[in-house]
């Protein structure tokens, strides 16, 4: 017998709403408070995300003076650029200079490209932004459906092939699979073309604007552009599908497993309802909302793979402007794209929860 | 029902039947006896044998590496008639630019990758149960900002996490180990807490205080072995992830570094020839994909023969 | 009086890893269109007869019979499309707790609405208009309120009213009720099982009540099925209950507390392996 709430004393509960102007009153105030709560615990992980970036700045073997003025420099000017730096007072006092400066917008400058670093992070984040978003697309359309089915012919053959394609996609490390790709569908059938993220030919003859090359050529009408942007992103946006489609279509069965055994799915059939139509109106409206949680996980993992993506497919983006700054020990650069990341996840996060809210009569009314 | 100290025969039914008893006699038959019907369960899961057999695979060639592949997986043979040589008799898996035989590196790689494995899980498990136990456990202000800090680390997407640790203790294959390591108590944590919050109240632990056990002793003595079995779980669930951000951490040049045969690191030599010499690049990285889906077939089924609510 | 359901040798088994499982051993009873209660301990067998009649039996347990007809019908072997011509339709339940029986994300009315959808021929407007009015046929005062209600904002009493609207909306001629009330408080139970009650005979609906509770089923039933480890152990008129012969019967009646007499100390249930043989 399934555990029960016991009915609150309530029961015999008043047929009619309580007077309509308390009940609003209370519903702003319980909205009030979850934003506040949210609010609260949002500043308090951004705070130690910027803790976290500055101990692992601290711990650098870097010096870093000598990262900025070079080994030759004067010990006067050494002493100067220390002082400047803050490197002298405590380390608490050093770290609100280093707060002060993040929330001014100002991560330091790049060791590599000699430009702040934010000016180098906006412009390599909306390449990223492209290829994460088509790949969570993809994920999202064929994941999610491939998940349904497995749930809905549990135990058959279709499930055990899904089964062996999702691990697959758990297992395979990303890089190799974006090596063997290119390998395959570059170099040997061609269907694709190579590294980076618009051919030579289109690079100066088209203007981006949003630096989403895909919408920018779409806007401009430039569709010999689109279709070589196309052909480029196809591969590195399938790739990272592919994985985050494993992980959805996962997650989709075993939610959709969960809901398909509720009282509510057997009252369905009671009525006489179709399979189909309890499966796509009752279940997954229900799996649907623990869903949105999973996808912006997904996105997050995107970013993740994007990192070790890029390098291969030569695509200037986030992933490939954090491995070369690893590779060079621009730790104001590594940081910098670090803490950027660490505030997406964190947005994503505040999204999704918003997004259930919204979605889920339950949350959404209160009960 | 037999009983467990009655002289019985030995014979493997009565063994059988003695495990599968539905009245237990002791608390050892019980647990060995749930401990059984698991593996029963888990034994008629075919892609879980799969996934047992390449994980008892990998101990294995990490143990017989030198006998399977005597060869030296770190100086390769003569350059100019060696080199970059496709995969063959003589070489099962073709040589790489230094003429070294890949299939070496890979058996030897082995032994790098269930290192890195183990040592992850002798570090973070204790954390995370440390941390999980006395936030469970203590509850109040410690919960609350002991979870605080959990939260914040898994604020971070977990391999640029590491790539930022590692990127300040620099490359090597220990500071790799520390990075994931410290990357992955988190969810230990998480897990470890949500099993102490259920028996913190328990009669046992009351007993316990009242018998003038300390706090340390209560946790250590009485809640972690408790969180123990689950954090396990969890932890055997992770391996393949722990794998498979090792192998990124080497195929950016920040794990093991050359000429170690670390997988990843192999799979980054072998991009600069992936249009002409596959090889290089693809063998490693099967071996990186076999092992990370035997531990994932593994898994699943462990979690589907043990809970037996995921398994519906 | 119309024969309307048949069941005979009714037995449903649960394969285990100790082999197959037998949950409901060889049931038969025969309904026409009046009110009969089924009654048993948890473990008896009384929901899985309940749900093997629509065709609900879960998998992977497996429901056979020699005769299982309704309305003439033979439902042995029915496939899914004659489970489905018959579910809603002809035979309706009414399920033990509308927390869970009503789905979370759809309006109450969309609910009814949908049941209403099988009979066929409705517009959407001739849909509202019939669900509010089945709203309203279940007491519910303020049925337009409730009609775009989501289900966790009713009360259980409430929801429940709304389950069995829902369920009789499309005017079955059969419906089991699965516990209607043992989730709810104990207050609004007899109101509850009042509305049901007048609702069914109203209609001339056949109806299977199953409760454990004893004194509950013989108020509200004809006849009574007293149900033991998958196996009807006594059926009786519900008027003579008093006079019941078997021993568990018996048992179950003392356990009921009475107000005029002490009981004391109280009674309790003892089984017999006999009876489940």
């Amino acid at each position: 017998m399934q555990a029960r709430q016991e009915a609150p004393a309530s029961a015999e509960a008043p047929e009619r709403p309580e007077s309509e102007a308390e009940s609003v009153r209370t519903r702003v105030l319980r909205f009030l408070r979850g934003v506040g709560g949210l609010a609260f615990s949002l500043a308090v992980t951004l705070l130690g995300l910027l803790v976290v970036t500055f101990l692992i700045g601290r711990v650098v073997p870097v010096d870093p003076v000598l990262s900025i003025i070079g080994d030759r420099a004067p010990a006067s000017t050494y002493d100067r650029v220390y002082r400047e730096l803050g490197l002298d007072r405590p380390m608490v006092e050093q770290f609100w200079i280093y707060l002060k400066k993040v929330l001014s917008g100002d991560f330091g400058e790049s060791f590599l490209t000699k430009r702040p670093i934010l000016d180098d992070l906006r412009r390599v984040f909306p390449a990223t932004f492209e290829l994460a978003t088509l790949g969570l697309i993809l994920g999202v359309a064929i994941g999610a459906p491939m998940g349904v089915a497995a749930a809905a012919w549990k135990g058959s053959w279709v499930d055990q092939i899904i089964r062996v394609l999702c691990l697959v996609g758990y297992s395979a490390p990303i890089f190799w699979l974006g090596l063997m790709g290119l390998l395959i569908f570059y170099a040997n059938l061609g269907w694709v073309s190579g590294p980076g993220r618009i051919g030579i030919a289109h690079e100066f003859s088209f203007q981006p604007r949003t630096g989403i090359l895909l919408l920018d050529s779409a806007l401009q009408g430039r569709w010999d552009v689109f279709r070589n942007v196309f052909s480029h992103i196809i591969l590195p946006a399938c790739i990272l599908g592919y994985f985050s489609m494993a992980y959805i279509c996962r997650m989709t069965r075993s939610f959709m497993l969960h809901e398909l055994s509720q009282e509510y799915v057997t009252a369905a059939r009671v009525k006489g309802i179709s399979e189909t139509r309890i499966i796509w109106r009752h279940a997954l409206r229900n799996a649907a909302v623990p869903m949105i949680t999973v996808v912006g996980l997904s996105y997050i993992n995107l970013l993740e793979g994007s990192v070790l993506t890029e390098t291969i497919f030569a695509w200037p983006g986030l992933g490939q402007y954090l491995t070369n700054s690893l590779q060079n020990a621009d730790m104001n650069a590594v940081l910098g794209s670090t803490l950027v990341i660490g505030v997406v996840f964190v947005l994503i996060n505040l999204v999704s929860d918003l997004l259930y809210r919204l979605l889920d009569p339950r949350v959404r009314r209160g009960s | 029902m037999t009983a467990p100290f009655e002289p019985q025969p030995f014979t493997w039914s009565g063994r059988r039947a003695w495990l599968l008893s539905e009245e237990p006699g002791s608390r050892r038959q019980a647990r060995l006896g749930s401990f059984y019907r698991g593996w029963l369960a888990l034994r008629e899961n075919p892609l879980a044998m799969v996934g047992l057999a390449v994980v008892v695979g990998l101990a294995l060639v990490a143990a017989l590496a030198d006998v399977i592949a005597p060869g030296n997986p770190l100086i390769g043979g003569p350059l100019r008639t060696e080199r970059l040589l496709p995969p063959s008799a003589a070489h099962w898996m073709g040589t790489d630019d230094q003429a070294r035989d890949i299939f070496t590196r890979v058996i030897h790689g082995a032994r790098l990758t269930l290192q890195v494995v183990a040592l992850v899980v002798v570090t973070a498990t204790p954390i995370g149960l440390l941390v999980g136990t006395t936030a469970g456990y203590f509850g109040g202000w410690v919960d609350a900002v002991l979870m605080r800090i959990t939260d914040i680390f898994l604020a971070f997407p977990r391999l640029i996490l590491a790539l930022a640790f590692v990127a300040a203790l620099g490359p090597g294959i220990e500071n790799a180990v520390i990075a994931i390591a410290l990357t992955s108590w988190p969810q230990y944590a998480r897990l470890a807490r949500a099993e102490t919050m259920t028996i913190r109240h328990s009669d046992f632990i009351s007993a316990a205080r009242l018998q003038g056990a300390s706090s340390a002793r209560i946790l250590w003595g009485h809640v972690a072995p408790l969180c123990l079995p689950s954090v396990v779980i969890r932890v055997t669930l992770d391996m393949a992830g722990i794998i498979l951000t090792a192998a990124g951490l080497g195929f950016l040049g920040l794990g093991a570094q050359p000429p170690e045969p670390e997988w990843g690191a192999m799979v980054a030599t072998g991009r600069r020839f992936i249009v002409d010499q596959w090889w290089v690049a693809a063998m490693p990285g099967l071996a990186i994909f076999v092992v990370s889906l035997g531990f994932n077939l593994l898994g699943d089924g462990l979690r589907d023969a043990l809970d037996p609510k995921a398994a519906r | 009086m119309t024969e309307l359901l048949k069941v005979e040798d009714l037995r449903i088994t649960f394969p285990t890893r100790q082999g197959p499982r037998e949950a409901v051993r060889g049931v038969s009873f025969t309904l026409g269109r009046e009110r009969l209660g089924v009654v048993g301990e948890s473990g008896s067998g009384k929901s899985q007869t309940g749900r093997a009649l629509m065709g609900l039996t879960p998998p992977p347990g497996v429901a056979t019979a020699r005769t299982l007809s309704f309305d003439g019908q033979d439902l042995r072997g029915a496939g899914k499309r004659q489970w489905r011509a018959l579910r809603g339709r002809r035979i309706a339940m009414v399920m033990q707790d509308p927390k869970y029986s009503l789905n979370p994300v759809m309006t109450v009315g969309r609910q009814i609405s949908e049941a209403l959808g099988r009979v066929g021929g409705l517009s959407s407007r001739e849909k509202r208009a019939k669900a509010l009015a089945m709203l309203e046929a279940v007491m519910i005062r303020d049925p337009e309120r409730v009609y775009d209600s989501y289900p966790h904002e009713l009360s259980g009493g409430m929801g429940q009213r709304a389950m069995i609207a829902m369920m009789l909306a499309p005017d079955p001629d059969l419906l089991i009720a699965d516990e209607p009330t043992s989730a709810l408080d104990v207050t609004v139970r007899i109101e509850v099982l009042r509305i049901m009650d007048r609702l069914v005979s109203e209609r001339g609906m056949g109806l299977i009540f199953i409760s454990h509770d004893l004194k509950l089923v013989s108020q509200f039933c004809d006849r009574v099925l007293v149900m033991y480890a998958g196996r009807v152990v006594e059926e009786l008129a519900a008027a003579d209950l008093a006079s019941a012969q078997h021993p568990y019967t018996r048992g179950l009646m003392r356990c009921t507390p009475d107000l005029d007499h002490d009981l004391r100390p109280l009674p309790t249930l003892r089984r017999d392996a006999e009876w489940a043989k």
